[in-house]
């Protein structure tokens, strides 16, 4: 405060020319006002991005334009970088029209639940370029996801590679899959409250894994997650039981192993109970075919309460 | 009338300056209600302010190819302006509804969602949600994004003539009917509610659960036209109203010796009431609160009489609202808030404080 103004601009010289020297002579040249924007193939400039939805951030992040996002929804859980570095607009379900532009962005990625509608209607009339990403929790849909969020930033090579990636990882799953000679089934715990489970039945994501791991659901005969009832839980008598883990290290999962009913289960009785972490597992995101080896891995390996501390009783 | 009158007047001489403290709150609140309007105006999370105004307008009127002017008329004709508006017609409706709904049933905790508008519109707002890919799809197509609002302005409509029906008996509407059958029908459509909600996934419950905590969030120019006929109606009916509301005061019975048409008033009391609510919840979701605070806090400063409680009643209700939802914008900027937690959070302690400093104002 009692610098002299002398001093401050000497300073803000020395970081001036740091900066260029780090930059390199090209930026010298031309001096940095013409620095390259990154565009795609139409010419859209992709160096301020907001990425809502969680898949979306993580894929973008995949493809190494994470440094060209601006702001993430609250749904954005991974890489744990994206919340802790970027803007939040807040939950994807309840967007602000203002929010949104007041981040500047050059190009809005957006997940097809991305809402209300009301304020996806007012951003895609803002003359800037709004792209939805639609994608069925599959393997397709994972594909189809890449495959769009890539050509709107221009790396439609990058995405082909990381697709290309994704569907080598996945067929050797579908050769781990063939291997297994007794399918499981798996019953699901998103949550428990108050001495309830909130378990995933049908056309869940967690229904989605579970398949891709070579298991079945327990609890097929439910459509979405439902609360289910100690009785109902043991009569679904699943061999073993995945518990879903919050990012933010809080310990809701124990509250799914002390349920009474767990116990009574086979998977109770074998310790067959795992404590995964939900964003890795229903995400749906790049890290999809490692989530579904990864819970292979645990279900039919004999050892699973082994050292590596994921199994618990 | 005039019994009434001399009779109110005692009363606010009683307790003290009551007249001249009338007269200051209109004054000051409607200057208050214009600077929080302009404030509106002029706070966002874009930081675009209204110096911006005349570069904006200017874009507006001729257009030109200026990407700064091009946000800016965006930001402020097309969310900002709605957006007050929209804050300003939900929340003179709420607030004037419940001083309406207090003064029909005599009762300070009525609620203007005490005719069934509330409960009807949420269910058909949640059957939408649920259901907008299933049996109700042909109906959100053939309204789009207005699909939710409308179906709950008539789900709210519905109900509310159901109840009329149920309550009126030759052209007499028996409040105590009115009243018990809007809890049954309530809890019936509170039931069917919450069996779509127990049937939901969990992106329709996320969404259900934000539809009623209400929002401005999705404010626009339609939903600006739409409530505006109905806020226009009610501010036209209020004159009309007073006489009748002041006599309801004293009970039906004297109310009726005074020479005022008790039924002819309380049709269109409820019926303005279940339009207004209908339109409020509609275009914002459930905003609570505001139809019960404001027009004690009208009553607590400037006494009962509806000569004052209703006009101020509009002009406080839409100014809180305005205020509640610039903090919901900018608190948590660039997300937002709902800004039933806000409003609870500014209304509730200055109602505390005034109702532990003036009693309840005319309405024990």
């Amino acid at each position: 405060m009692l610098r002299r103004p002398t001093s401050k601009l000497r300073k803000r010289a020395i970081v001036v020319s740091l900066a260029l020297s780090v930059m390199g002579l090209p930026a010298l040249a031309d001096g940095p006002t013409t620095r390259t924007i990154p565009r795609n193939s139409a010419g859209v400039d992709t160096s301020r991005i907001v990425a809502i939805g969680g898949d979306v951030t993580e894929i973008i992040y995949k493809l190494g334009a994470g440094k060209n996002i601006v702001a993430v929804d609250a749904t954005s859980q991974f890489p744990p970088d994206a919340l802790k570095t970027k803007q939040n607009v807040g939950y994807m379900r309840a967007l602000s029209s203002e929010g949104v532009l007041s981040t500047r962005p050059s190009l809005i990625i957006a997940s097809d639940g991305a809402g209300p509608p009301e304020v996806t209607r007012a951003l895609k009339s803002a003359a800037i370029p709004y792209v939805t990403v639609d994608g069925k929790d599959t393997a397709d849909g994972l594909r189809l996801k890449v495959n769009q969020i890539a050509a709107a930033l221009g790396l439609t090579p990058l995405g082909k590679k990381l697709v290309s990636e994704i569907d080598t990882k996945l067929s050797k799953l579908d050769e781990r899959r063939k291997t297994i000679s007794k399918t499981k089934s798996v019953l699901f715990i998103l949550a428990a409250r108050d001495g309830r489970a909130i378990v995933g039945g049908n056309e869940t994501s967690a229904d989605a894994i579970i398949e891709l791991a070579g298991a079945r659901n327990a609890v097929s005969n439910l459509t979405g997650f439902k609360p289910l009832t100690d009785e109902a839980l043991i009569g679904a008598s699943p061999d073993a039981i995945i518990v879903m883990k919050r990012g933010d290290g809080s310990k809701s999962h124990e509250d799914a192993l002390a349920l009474p009913g767990v116990k009574l289960t086979p998977a109770g009785k074998t310790k067959q109970i795992f404590v995964m972490d939900g964003v890795y597992l229903i995400g749906f995101g790049p890290r999809m075919p490692d989530a579904a080896n990864d819970l292979m891995t645990k279900l039919y390996s004999r050892d699973a309460t082994d050292a590596n501390g994921q199994g618990v009783n | 009338m005039a019994t009434a009158n001399a009779q109110l007047e005692s009363r606010s001489r009683a307790v003290g300056g009551r007249a001249q403290s009338r007269e200051r709150l209109l004054s000051v609140s409607i200057a208050g209600l214009f600077a929080v309007f302009v404030l509106s105006l002029s706070v966002g999370a874009t930081g675009i302010s209204l110096a911006s105004l005349p570069d904006a307008a200017w874009f507006k009127l001729f257009g030109g190819d200026e990407v700064t002017a091009e946000r800016n008329a965006l930001v402020l004709f097309e969310l900002r302006l709605p957006r007050t508006l929209l804050a300003a017609f939900v929340g003179a409706s709420l607030a004037v509804s419940g001083a309406l709904m207090q003064g029909l049933f005599r009762n300070p905790l009525a609620d203007p969602g005490l005719v069934g508008v509330s409960s009807g519109a949420a269910l058909a707002a949640i059957t939408t949600i649920a259901f907008g890919n299933e049996f109700a799809k042909p109906w959100m197509d053939a309204f789009g994004v207005y699909g939710l609002p409308f179906a709950a302005f008539i789900g709210g409509l519905v109900t509310t003539l159901t109840l009329v029906a149920v309550a009126g008996r030759h052209g007499r509407l028996m409040m105590g009917t009115l009243l018990l059958a809007g809890i049954a029908l309530g809890a019936l459509a509170g039931a069917l509610s919450g069996l779509i909600a127990y049937a939901s996934d969990d992106r329709e419950l996320r969404d259900l659960t934000l539809w009623s905590m209400g929002s401005l969030t999705g404010a626009s120019w339609p939903k600006v036209f739409a409530i505006l006929p109905f806020a226009a109606l009610m501010i036209f009916a209020i004159p009309f109203l007073i006489r009748g509301l002041n006599g309801f005061l004293l009970g039906e019975a004297e109310a009726f010796h005074m020479g005022i048409n008790v039924e002819r008033t309380k049709w269109i009391i409820v019926l303005t009431t279940a339009a207004c609510v209908g339109a409020a919840v509609a275009v914002a979701g459930v905003i609570g609160f505001v139809g019960i605070v404001i027009p004690h806090i009208v009553r607590l400063v400037a006494g009962p009489d509806h000569s004052i409680v209703l006009p101020a009643s509009a002009i406080l209700g839409a100014g809180l609202v305005l205020i509640a939802d610039i903090f919901a914008r900018v608190v948590v900027a660039p997300s937002e808030l709902p800004i039933g937690i806000i409003l609870a959070a500014i209304g509730a302690p200055v109602f505390l404080h005034l109702v532990l400093r003036r009693g309840v104002g005319g309405m024990e």
